[in-house]
């Protein structure tokens, strides 16, 4: 059976920062990166995206990509206003307080098993 | 008016890969062989071997822009300039504030250091200056500006370091002056590329490492005389051009 947001972040202790009512969004694995180039070329919609980039064109890159969340690692402080933006775009930001790797494995295991 | 030739992105030996050669010395000296009417001198984060090139340039007939490189949280490379002393003095303390406490490794990165005129070595910067400070970009062109600077977001076209690398796009309420676009492009292959830049105003400097690098990449600047008023004021203006461009008919 496949996973939801809500589930998905609950499970794996991810702190919803915007989307607080967290969209009924299947999430489609995910994609790596700190680099927005690299994003807006590789990512597919669909696809959870861990960074540890808090810029504000995070929110632009995942609104145009059609991400299902942006998870910021690390427990990074983000700007309120970014949070703000987010929730006006409908983006939804994760926190983990997890390192990329670590966030990147459990979530690997997750959907992996979920499928 | 007059024609001047600059080359706005040097660095000295205080950068991490700044070669140890690159004393303030050496680089007026190689900047007035090569011809140039004006350099600034921009280090990485750090701009404690700006005071030295403005002592030796005063003896000379160079004009040297106060500035530096910053590399902003999201590792964009972005190029300051400032009006005198004071201003950098000022923007020295917030980049005190904000580098991470994280020590220089010489053997890797190399010596960061600031020297006199005479090439004696004043002072060593332990941290590292190759890393990201603790600000975004937004706050570090607000610091900028608000010290009376210019604010260039460097070599956007590099696959690294860039505006266009890190965040994608340019941010839509970043204040900027101008955009350096490095050697890698000209400017027309840039501009096919982002054609929604048309109209920026754009730099393009050596981005020297190295003696022999400085002024191998220049842009010339229409002013009625030599000073910070109206090189500051050329921004404004649009007053300056590649001189890969036809100086009569394509740049004013």
């Amino acid at each position: 059976m496949k996973t939801n947001l809500k589930k998905l972040a609950a499970d794996l202790n991810f702190e919803p920062l915007s989307g607080i009512n967290l969209p009924d969004r299947i999430p489609q694995s995910a994609y790596v990166s700190d680099l927005l180039s690299d994003v807006i070329g590789k990512a597919q919609p669909g696809m959870l995206w861990i960074t540890s980039q808090v810029h504000k064109n995070i929110v632009a890159v995942a609104s145009l990509k059609e991400l299902s969340a942006i998870i910021v690692v690390n427990e990074r402080e983000i700007d309120d206003e970014v949070v703000k933006h987010a929730d006006e775009e409908g983006v939804v930001i994760l926190s983990s307080h997890l390192p990329a790797f670590e966030t990147a494995g459990k979530l690997y295991v997750y959907l992996n098993q979920a499928e | 008016m007059n024609l001047y030739k600059a080359d706005l992105h040097v660095h000295t030996c205080l950068s991490p890969c700044g070669d140890l050669d690159m004393s303030p010395r050496n680089i007026i000296q190689a900047a007035i062989q090569k011809g140039l009417d004006m350099i600034a001198i921009t280090d990485h984060n750090s701009t404690r071997n700006v005071k030295t090139c403005l002592e030796i340039a005063e003896k000379e007939n160079i004009f040297v822009v106060p500035g530096c490189e910053i590399n902003t949280q999201e590792e964009v490379h972005c190029l300051a300039y400032f009006p005198d002393l004071e201003a950098i003095s000022e923007f020295q303390k917030y980049l005190d504030r904000k580098l991470p406490e994280i020590e220089n490794d010489p053997d890797l990165f190399g010596y960061q250091v600031a020297v006199d005129e005479d090439d004696r070595i004043i002072f060593e910067e332990k941290r590292s200056l190759y890393l990201g400070i603790r600000d975004d970009i937004e706050n570090a062109a607000n610091q900028v500006h608000a010290l009376g600077g210019i604010f260039v977001p460097a070599h956007i076209d590099r696959l690294k370091n860039s505006i266009f690398s890190q965040l994608g796009f340019i941010p839509f309420d970043l204040k900027y002056d101008a955009l350096e676009i490095s050697k890698r492009h000209s400017v027309p292959e840039f501009l096919k590329m982002h054609p929604e830049l048309q109209n920026a105003r754009i730099l393009r400097n050596s981005d020297a490492h190295q003696l022999e690098d400085i002024g191998t990449l220049t842009t010339f600047f229409r002013m009625p005389e030599l000073n910070w008023i109206f090189f500051k004021s050329a921004f404004e203006r649009n007053a300056f051009g590649s001189e890969i461009l036809n100086r009569d008919s394509e740049i004013w």
